[in-house]
């Protein structure tokens, strides 16, 4: 009798017990997708959580119009594998209509757009419960926030208002127009992440492996060259051998050096890494020690 | 690679945040931008030395104010296990976070200061920790480079934390003598202290025995959401999806439903889509009956000859986590427990206990914050229900305030009856 589970199935078996929790209990949940592998491991879990049957809740992705086109390909494929709702809450609709001004200049993001798009289409669709993908080993914001988190009706966050959250008794009340993010993969490091995808076999887009691409250094980071940013005129543009560790808005992801092309390659990349993915690769993190923390109280994933 | 789910009490004094940054520091999980960014903010306060603490104090109020505010995760792995630290501050809320943060750890460590030896807050921590029913228990006798390394300093606080907790439901207990400061016996072996005989913090947290942490026996499995999707490929399929609370389920096992009593057999059990031979906690399956018997969210399969008491009675100790609010005779709160919500009155108020002299206070009308006392639950439906030493699953419970959703007590069931 072995009656024991390996520290990613124990993992996996409290993910989908959180995920099953929030579709009994909520009326209208949503899953946060945003191509990145987090977001994928979460739905990978939740086609698992209720099959045979179909996920009951559609997915939503909250899109800066910078994307990597290999991330929205396969987002679409997703979508029509599992049979999925998808709804794109779209930034460059907001800016379009004023609702929203956009940064210009050298190192503009829309990152901090994302938060009114997100949080007016929760209104628009009554969202109660949104999944994201957000682990405590990412940044130390998160290390302090709850499985469910719960927001008020701005949507913000209260790190020293936040419900005791004790053993599996996750409790979703909430008032109306209030609503709850849970994070399922809380208690998983990015070593977990990997180690799942390669074992589950999860399928994740092709830019999270070494491949060659044209990208130009800043602040330390390598960016991509993309329609949506170009190099200053100090900033020389090389190809390198590189693999993105996050995927996110593709003017403040920064990609990595690295020869890994295949899972096990990363695998072991990451088993011996020194620098955080954040760190190594978000310019949004890197404003300000409390970045995170102050976009997290207005209502940010 | 197995799991273990640890939990740190103790106050900033006691250096238990230095003790989380040495074991994450030595075991080599902190990363250079951390560290980079943890050096800046220490040389700008002019810190003599690296402030480890700063990896564990995440939020901007934390550094500014140098407190620290709520429950905190980390996470390092070895190549032998992979760890989850839940860092429970000791101020004010001390009985509040701990028990936020150790509801699910297979141990818990108490850090006591060498010089000062048991304080109120250890014998605090030592029985929430018992009340709790953490399996294993780890003393971490910390600063012994303050009192040169005294063997005697160390043998007076395993005498007396012994006796004290003697008086406790502590299974497994262990005493370690360290320095988290300069590292020793957190990591690495120390060299000051020869007369110690046993391992190192992070060598115990290794090898320390819990499989047998979870219950095996009982069989428990409480329904959390009906799979049925009624769809051309599967018109008939009809899944109880949950997690195994306690015992293990095998396909053939006679097993009864609870509230209703009605019995049935298991058809197969499912994991991610697959049938296993068999679900044990904490395993998320799939359960298939053979008998189409009506089941919903909250109901129970248990075996036949071993069955939870489905009772709208109980008995239980409750920690009150609510500042605004106060636990009465009288007071009727949201209750859940397993995949069942309810409503809960308090029947009696018995007693509030004094944690300290862990003496009874019969006189006492109520709860607050912090405090914890035994009280008599009616509830409006059943609940399937286990002792809570027995089951900490199925023998614990929140208790939520009605009208603003906020969780203010937590239960462990003493009695079914």
């Amino acid at each position: 009798m072995k009656s024991q589970l390996s520290h990613v199935k124990a993992l996996e078996s409290e993910a989908i017990f959180i995920i099953r929790e929030v579709a009994a209990e909520f009326e209208r949940p949503c899953l946060l997708f945003s191509g990145g592998k987090d977001s994928i491991l979460i739905l990978n879990m939740a086609v698992k959580a209720f099959a045979p049957a179909p996920v009951p809740f559609p997915i939503m992705h909250v899109d800066t119009g910078h994307n990597f086109p290999e991330v929205i390909e396969f987002r679409d494929r997703m979508v029509e594998k599992y049979g999925l709702k998808l709804i794109v809450a779209s930034v460059q609709e907001a800016i379009d209509s004023g609702k929203v001004v956009e940064q210009t200049g050298k190192g503009a993001s829309r990152n901090r757009l994302q938060t009114t798009a997100l949080l007016d289409a929760i209104e628009e669709h009554k969202f109660d419960a949104l999944f994201g993908g957000a682990r405590r080993d990412e940044e130390k914001a998160r290390a302090k926030e709850r499985i469910y988190s719960f927001r008020d009706e701005f949507g913000q966050w209260d790190p020293k208002g936040q419900r005791p959250e004790l053993w599996s008794l996750y409790n979703g009340r909430y008032n109306a127009g209030e609503h709850m993010r849970v994070f399922p993969i809380s208690n998983w490091t990015e070593l977990d992440v990997w180690t799942y995808i390669r074992d589950a076999e999860v399928e994740v887009p092709a830019v999270y492996f070494a491949h060659n691409r044209p990208v130009f250094e800043r602040d330390g980071m390598w960016l991509a060259v993309t329609e949506f940013l170009s190099p200053e005129e100090d900033e020389v543009v090389e190809e390198r051998m590189v693999r993105f560790r996050t995927i996110g808005d593709a003017t403040c992801t920064g990609a990595v050096e690295s020869p890994a092309q295949t899972i096990d390659q990363v695998i072991e990349e990451v088993g011996a890494t020194r620098i955080t993915e954040r760190g190594a690769t978000r310019a949004d993190d890197r404003t300000a020690e409390a970045a995170m923390e102050d976009r997290k109280k207005e209502g940010y994933f | 690679m197995d799991l273990l789910r640890l939990a740190t009490a103790g106050s900033v004094d006691d250096g238990k945040s230095t003790l989380i940054g040495r074991l994450l520091y030595d075991s080599k999980s902190i990363f250079e931008d951390q560290l980079e960014s943890i050096e800046k903010t220490s040389q700008s306060r002019g810190d003599e030395h690296t402030d480890l603490a700063l990896l564990t104090d995440g939020l901007r109020a934390e550094r500014e104010q140098g407190i620290t505010i709520d429950v905190a995760h980390r996470y390092f792995a070895t190549p032998k296990r992979k760890f989850i630290i839940a860092d429970t501050p000791g101020h004010i809320q001390y009985t509040r976070n701990m028990v936020t943060g150790a509801s699910t750890a297979n141990l818990a460590i108490i850090l006591i200061d060498a010089r000062k030896g048991i304080l109120e807050q250890s014998r605090r921590h030592a029985f929430i920790a018992s009340l709790l029913q953490i399996p294993h228990l780890v003393v971490a006798v910390n600063k012994m480079d303050l009192v040169d390394y005294s063997e005697e300093a160390f043998e007076k606080v395993r005498l007396e934390f012994t006796e004290f907790a003697s008086k406790l439901d502590i299974a497994d207990l262990t005493f370690i003598p360290m320095s988290a400061l300069v590292g020793d016996n957190v990591v690495d072996r120390s060299t000051n202290m020869d007369w110690y005989n046993g391992g190192t913090l992070l060598h115990h947290l290794e090898e320390v025995h819990i499989a047998s942490d979870y219950n095996m026996v009982d069989g428990r499995f409480p329904v959390q959401y009906v799979i049925r999707p009624q769809s051309k490929s599967n018109p008939d399929y009809r899944g109880y999806a949950g997690k195994m609370a306690g015992g293990i389920l095998r396909p053939g096992d006679e097993i009864a439903v609870l509230p209703s009593g009605f019995t049935s057999k298991i058809k197969a059990i499912e994991y991610n889509g697959e049938e296993v031979a068999e679900a044990y906690s904490p395993m998320s399956v799939v359960v298939l009956l053979e008998d189409e018997i009506d089941i919903s969210r909250g109901d129970m399969i248990c075996r036949v000859n071993n069955q939870a008491t489905a009772t709208q009675d109980i008995e239980a100790m409750v920690c009150w986590m609510s500042e605004a609010s106060s636990l009465t005779e009288g007071s009727k709160l949201a209750i859940k427990h397993t995949t069942n919500w309810g409503r809960a009155m308090v029947k009696d108020f018995r007693y509030r206990l004094d944690i300290n002299t862990l003496s009874r206070d019969m006189e006492a009308k109520g709860l607050e914050l912090n405090e914890i006392g035994k009280v008599r639950l009616r509830i409006t439906k059943p609940l399937m229900a286990d002792h809570y030493d027995r089951n900490r699953e199925t023998g614990s419970f929140i208790l939520v305030d009605e009208a603003t959703n906020v969780t203010v007590g937590a239960g462990m069931i003493t009695s079914t009856e």
